[in-house]
């Protein structure tokens, strides 16, 4: 189920929330919804699912929007706001069964329906305690099965990992995945390996203003500036400026070679290399050949923190076309 | 309108009501306060009536502990952000008010219930006339609801339950006393303001009278406040 997202502005008073930002997503696909804090995340989700209208711009999911058809869209999204809202006084079942009600499911289906979301949810130890006595952990759970409960066809999930802890992020991030094969999910987050590890498209927004649209993998890709490569080298008694340098700069396509010290009778080089070359086995072959000991040898790739860093921190918009701008300048 | 809707709504808040102390602390103090002049009335005065209990005993404790049964309703779920999960689910914001007004009628309609058993120990043992005392109790549940509807209206105004309470009270005691107070109008307007005042309409109901009048005055204003409610809650989408 697609959701269209048109030219939406927003105005806190006359702050702009967000300006004019355009997207879509489709069945399958899980958008990561990434910015700095007060970026524009969490005012996008709320004029998604209908809490706030936009000054400008439209919403679309499937061919319904939040104007006219504000029921049908609520209907067919699953939200998780930020915080994660609950009523402390009521318990998990009773909470899941209430949400159920909201959303027309019908009194023979409800019960199979929560013991899924409680099996599916990991709540079956806590099903009959009191919401306001729950951990962290197992609250933001109670708040994914009310947001799935109903089976939707989108799901919205405002940073659906905080305050979880590592265990407990990773099996949300497996449900998430799991769940994202079928439906549409628009989750925000200011965590990286966070979309690394759950999205498959990411959106990063900065001031309210979408600077990237991408792949997860496409984008650090293009980021890539020069192919950096560690060696660690066990040699004889060489040393390793005056004579192992040389050789290595003799190799195929390095472009420079960088000595970090000698520990433990291993010698560290960065050697770096032009984008999109593979140096790995002429390095491979010059260790053999002058018969040294290989230790380590390590590709760096660049991570998605040091694209959102450079995007987030120019605040100019990125277009697909000059990738090259934002290149790291070694 | 869906009703379905509606009495999932009432469920949940007379639920939290009965879930949390309000209840039953809400409940206590109404009985503790009605309960005392009742007995001072039979046992100091020695008069066999219901009438100081209709005419202001009842009335003047609606005046705190209306506001103090609806001033949680949206004022909690604002500060909780509750009021998100609320609006984002398919349903309207005219269930949602509608929803939260009748628990809070329920409420009120279960505290008032014990003080039949006043009306039947004095049936017993005196000549009571029924007429007033139903047209009580109907005035009761009218005057209840319109206060309910100004209560809810003050607080959807705040995520301050407190504030909600306050601004809740000043709004029924400003139409509870208007027409005490017509003495310092200027005569052509005190018809129109007497008409404005809850307990003008009250009292011709709690004489036994059931006029149309009175009764159009308590769903008219009622069923406006619960408009400036739902108008109050859309406030999100200026």
């Amino acid at each position: 189920m697609a959701v269209t997202v048109n030219n939406l502005t927003k105005y806190y008073g006359s702050t702009q929330a967000i300006n004019d930002i355009t997207f879509s997503v489709d069945t399958g696909e899980i958008l990561g919804f990434l910015g700095p804090n007060g970026a524009g995340k969490t005012t996008t989700m709320k004029i998604i699912t209908c809490f706030i209208p936009p000054n400008n711009g439209i919403v679309e999911i499937d061919g319904y929007n939040i104007f006219e058809h504000s029921l049908e869209v609520r209907r067919k999204i699953g939200y998780l706001p930020e915080h994660n809202p609950l009523y402390p006084e009521m318990n998990v079942v009773e909470y899941l069964e209430f949400s159920a009600r909201l959303h027309n499911i019908s009194r023979n289906s409800i019960n199979p329906r929560l013991k899924t979301m409680i099996e599916v949810c990991g709540l079956g130890d806590v099903r009959h305690k009191d919401i306001g006595e729950l951990s962290k952990g197992y609250r933001q759970r109670v708040g994914l099965a009310q947001a799935m409960i109903h089976d939707p066809d989108v799901l919205i999930l405002d940073e659906p990992t905080s305050g979880l802890d590592p265990n407990q992020i990773m099996e949300i991030r497996n449900l998430i995945k799991t769940i994202g094969m079928a439906k549409t999910v628009i989750l925000s987050t200011h965590i990286l390996s966070e979309v690394q590890a759950t999205c498959s498209r990411v959106i990063i927004i900065n001031k309210g203003e979408i600077i990237a649209d991408s792949t997860t993998d496409k984008l650090r890709e293009e980021f890539r500036g020069s192919e950096i490569i560690t060696l660690l080298l066990k040699g004889d008694n060489r040393d390793p400026i005056n004579e192992l340098i040389p050789i290595i700069k003799k190799l195929n396509m390095v472009e420079s070679v960088e000595f970090c010290g000698t520990e433990n009778n291993a010698h560290k080089f960065i050697i770096t290399s032009p984008k999109g070359s593979d140096i790995r086995e002429n390095l491979f072959q010059f260790v053999v050949n002058n018969s040294l000991i290989l230790l380590e040898m390590h590709r760096s790739v660049v991570s998605l923190e040091e694209v959102f860093h450079t995007l987030t921190s120019t605040g100019e918009k990125f277009k697909e076309s000059d990738y090259s701008k934002y290149m790291p300048s070694n | 309108m869906d009703f379905n809707k509606i009495l999932i709504i009432f469920q949940k808040e007379l639920k939290a009501y009965f879930n949390s102390t309000i209840a039953y602390v809400i409940i206590v103090v109404f009985l503790a306060i009605v309960g005392w002049f009742y007995v001072n009335n039979i046992f100091l005065i020695d008069i066999a009536t219901m009438r100081p209990m209709f005419d202001s005993v009842i009335p003047l404790t609606f005046i705190f502990i209306i506001p103090a049964i609806t001033m949680r309703q949206f004022a909690e779920e604002q500060k909780s952000g509750t009021i998100e999960i609320l609006l984002t689910k398919p349903l309207s914001d005219w269930e949602i008010v509608l929803g939260k007004f009748l628990s809070s009628l329920a409420l009120v309609a279960i505290m008032i219930l014990p003080t039949v058993l006043y009306y039947i120990s004095l049936a017993l043992i005196s000549d009571l006339d029924n007429g007033p005392i139903l047209g009580g109790y109907l005035g009761l549940l009218l005057m209840a609801s319109a206060f309910i509807s100004l209560g809810l209206f003050a607080s959807t105004l705040t995520s301050n339950q407190i504030v909600a309470f306050i601004i809740g009270m000043i709004l029924i005691l400003f139409l509870y006393l208007l027409d005490k107070v017509l003495i310092y109008f200027p005569g052509w307007a005190v018809t129109t303001i007497e008409y404005f005042g809850v307990d003008y309409h009250y009292s011709n109901l709690s004489r036994g009278v059931i006029d149309t009048r009175n009764l159009i005055y308590f769903f008219s204003l009622t069923g406006f406040m619960l408009y400036i409610s739902v108008t109050s809650l859309e406030k999100r989408k200026w």
